[in-house]
């Protein structure tokens, strides 16, 4: 983090500042519709007001956002962003450890380089935060995800250990010996183990015998049996989803997260009853046999019934760069007959508030509501066409850098013609 | 003697079809505001001001829409690399030995892949390359298809359009193969195998000429030769899987040593960086909007890359090389023209629009059929309903060969492959 500080020098406003963007079009994230001729108002690292009548402190440094928009950072809300993954270059992975004798204790924090390259590009098409999952390898449990932040100025921890990863699909099937079966009883045995310890030596005791989990691992799972470490479940088949939601007849205090759930839409009142949030995607080809029903209208059907729902780029890693063209997917679909979209300012808010709700965060992040961290972008344009960019990216309202590597290159490139010196020598 | 693997496609038929008060974007440059067009007999007949309907024409309202000749997808492999992705579809690489080129991707296709109706409904493509994967140095033929469902993949190839030759540079083949601990391990092996196997081609090339002009015996029938000697008369265009910019010089180094043209890199992530070397060699580029730095030779690839390569007038298209991104490649344009514009490379939206018809067609070499609204051409049209440079907008109607294949408010105009029949989500909107 001090490299990164260093790296990119100090970045424009100093934190007590009070920033009031005015004029611009102001898309608040959560929900509603874009204001036009808003204001957008933070102070100390945190929004102070927003809409369209807010008054403007007599010392705030004025930003003239008139002819742009002003939009919450989106947040990318399943990813594995900053910890490498890349399918060629195993020598970055720090997204799963197969060879660990470790599982759920894993711990992804540990592994955040806030410089990777990925993250700079994310950053300067308006991500400002994301949920870092990793896969799972070794067990169905991934380990446990962090919330981060795409800064380059800051720690980018926004909340460790924010959320367990298990995949109880095929790929859950698949790793846990060959079988859906095999999933769901190692599921069970080791939230049974994980009972066992939390439950102290003397029942912990026999543990010995039949376990399943390291002891690490069963520790790292008390908090999700005891809902106080939310579960990203990753599974897209309508029943597997079903099974998923029966899990807390028997773990009631399970905070469930479905990741995925492509077919989400055919049971979608039962995720609605049961109040779990969904990470989905705009995948429309049915990819495997358990994504059979796949539709692009998989998103707007299960808001419309009522269930929270993220957009993300989950099946489709790396694709974070999209998010916002596949949010815009979703307004376009309210004008195909018989699909089902969202209106605008429910489609960005799949990129603000929804999965800031979804993690129990919508006090913190994925707004430009009165309190939470100042994540504020100016584009040149409408943030979910793809035709606009940023123009400043502020996180906890400090002005971020946006060139990167690409950047770089464009600018050496601009002109492909030879120079007096190599290109090596054009900075 | 007839070819017996030529196309059985038909073009399916449809009504003199007349769009009046809508936004033309012609595919060579040309952009007409309250334009009319006209086609029928599966041929563009005219893009006017106004036009008079025949009669018996369908006569459809434009007002605020859009009308594009349709994509065209140099780079795909629906088909040979089919969605649900499982063991069975993998049908893309023939990774059993390095040198294929007696391999046609066509004989891999399954006509039911659920990803081409995906293509033609949500994204307007109208035409694709499939190509054998990457996995090999040389990969085999490439395949031209219409993207209109059939029973067959003779039924959707497109009439007389050339196969490609398919060939891949840099990590992939040393990858497959490194670990299989055989040749090539290296790229210095990849340019190796290439120099043998084009070496002998060239043998086997004057081996057949010579018998064409009667002073020799035929050498035996060599499917790999023919292939490859194919490709030296010209009459496969070549296509070269190929990211890094010195990988690309090598590539030319080696046309020019054995004497073939190469039509196009594919990926080309770093392109731009030798735009003037591409240009003088006459070679396309199909580029991805962004580039995403998922392997080392992709660490560099710009969005500006296309508007670079244009520039410099370098026949470049966009492509996607992945089944959901596909459906969006007017977007993937549209980022990349943003992009230029920011950095002071000014191309029209109607100018724009050479990459997803025009200019892929110049590179498939099928150009002079499709690919732009001139009168005469294949009536593949694309009715959007708005600005298709816009995230908020889709294809509305699409028309092969002057065929209404996709309308999205008749679901009896909106396709669904066998496999999707009675399976869950069967007749969803898709």
């Amino acid at each position: 983090v001090t490299a990164a500080v260093q790296a990119n020098g100090p970045q424009g406003a100093a934190i007590a500042e009070t920033i009031a963007i005015v004029g611009g079009t102001v898309a608040i994230g959560d929900g509603s519709e874009p204001i036009a001729n808003g204001a957008v108002v933070f102070r100390d690292g945190r929004i102070v007001a927003a809409g369209s009548n807010e008054k403007i402190p007599e010392d705030a440094t004025v930003v003239d956002a008139r002819g742009k928009w002003v939009a919450a950072g989106m947040i990318s809300a399943f990813t594995q962003l900053g910890i490498g993954s890349r399918s060629t270059l195993p020598q970055l992975n720090d997204a799963s450890a197969a060879r660990s004798p470790l599982s759920a204790a894993l711990d992804v924090t540990t592994a955040i380089n806030p410089l990777d390259a990925p993250i700079q590009v994310a950053r300067a098409v308006g991500i400002t935060r994301a949920f870092v999952s990793p896969s799972a390898a070794k067990s169905i449990f991934g380990g446990q995800g962090a919330v981060i932040s795409l800064s380059a100025t800051a720690d980018p921890i926004t909340k460790p250990r924010a959320f367990q990863f298990v995949s109880l699909g095929e790929r859950g099937a698949h790793i846990a010996g060959g079988s859906r079966a095999a999933a769901y009883a190692f599921f069970h045995a080791a939230l049974t183990e994980a009972r066992d310890v939390a439950c102290g030596p003397s029942v912990e005791r026999d543990r010995e015998f039949t376990a399943v989990l390291t002891r690490a691992d069963a520790v790292a799972l008390i908090a999700v049996m005891e809902g106080k470490q939310p579960l990203v479940v990753h599974v897209e088949r309508a029943s597997d989803i079903l099974q998923v939601l029966s899990l807390r007849r028997g773990y009631p205090k399970l905070r469930l997260i479905l990741a995925g759930a492509v077919e989400g839409w055919r049971v979608a009142s039962q995720i609605a009853a049961a109040g779990v949030p969904v990470i989905s995607s705009t995948k429309s080809n049915p990819f495997s046999f358990e994504a059979l029903a796949a539709t692009e209208s998989n998103v707007g059907r299960l808001v419309r019934a009522g269930v929270t729902v993220a957009l993300s780029t989950i099946d489709m890693l790396p694709l974070d760069v999209y998010l916002r063209q596949f949010a815009a997917t979703l307004v376009a679909l309210t004008r195909i007959p018989c699909a089902t979209g969202l209106d605008w300012g429910q489609a960005f808010a799949t990129l603000a508030s929804r999965p800031a709700e979804a993690m129990g965060l919508e006090g913190e992040i994925g707004s430009l509501r009165p309190g939470r961290r100042a994540d504020v972008v100016i584009w040149d344009g409408d943030p979910l066409e793809s035709r606009s960019a940023p123009e400043t990216v502020y996180i906890d309202g400090t002005v971020q850098p946006l060139h990167n590597h690409l950047t770089r290159l464009r600018d050496r490139y601009r002109d492909p013609g030879e120079g007096r010196l190599p290109k090596a020598y054009i900075r | 003697m007839t070819n017996p693997y030529s196309s059985t496609y038909k073009p399916y038929p449809g009504p003199p079809t007349l769009i009046q008060d809508v936004t033309v974007y012609d595919g060579e440059g040309w952009r007409m505001d309250h334009g009319a067009i006209l086609f029928s007999e599966g041929k563009v007949k005219q893009v006017a001001r106004t036009i008079a309907a025949p009669p018996g024409t369908t006569v459809l309202a434009g007002t605020g829409k859009w009308v594009t000749p349709g994509i065209i997808d140099a780079h795909s492999h629906m088909g040979d690399v089919a969605v649900p992705s499982v063991d069975a579809h993998e049908d893309g690489n023939e990774l059993t030995a390095p040198v294929t080129p007696e391999v046609w991707a066509e004989h891999s296709v399954w006509p039911q892949d659920p990803a081409f109706s995906r293509a033609l409904c949500h994204g307007g493509v109208t035409t694709v390359q499939i190509l054998p994967g990457s996995g090999n140095v040389i990969g085999g033929r490439s395949v031209v298809l219409k993207n209109v469902y059939a029973t067959t993949v003779q039924g959707m190839k497109f009439p007389g359009a050339a196969q490609g030759l398919k060939m891949a540079f840099g990590e992939n083949p040393k990858q497959v193969y490194g670990a299989k601990g055989r040749m090539p391990s290296t790229r210095m092996g990849s340019m190796a195998l290439n120099r043998i196997a084009w070496a002998k081609a060239v043998e086997y090339k004057e081996k057949c000429d010579a018998v064409r002009d009667r002073v020799g015996t035929s050498p035996p029938r060599d499917l790999a030769m023919e292939t490859l000697a194919a490709a030296l008369a010209g009459e496969l265009p070549v296509h070269i899987h190929c990211y890094r910019a010195d990988d690309m010089a090598q590539a030319i180094d080696l046309s020019k040593e054995f004497g073939f043209r190469i039509a196009a890199f594919h990926h080309a992530a770093e392109a731009y960086k030798v735009a003037k070397l591409l240009k003088a060699n006459d070679i396309g580029a199909v580029v991805f909007a962004e580039q995403i730095p998922f392997k080392m030779e992709a660490y560099d690839g710009i969005p500006e890359n296309l508007a670079i390569l244009h520039d410099a007038g370098v026949c470049a298209t966009a492509h996607s090389d992945h089944d959901d991104l596909v459906q969006m490649l007017n977007l993937e344009v549209a980022k990349n023209v943003a992009a230029a514009r920011r950095m002071g490379v000014s191309i029209s939206d109607a100018e724009a629009w050479k990459f997803l018809s025009l200019n892929p067609a110049k590179l498939l070499g099928i150009a002079d059929q499709t690919g732009s609204l001139k009168a005469g051409k294949m009536a593949d049209v694309v009715l959007w309903n708005g600005d298709p440079f816009s995230a908020y907008s889709r294809p509305e109607k699409v028309w092969i060969d002057g065929a209404l294949l996709y309308d999205n408010a008749d679901r009896s105009r909106i396709p669904l492959s066998d496999f999707e029949l009675g399976q869950p989500g069967e007749g969803d909107t898709k």
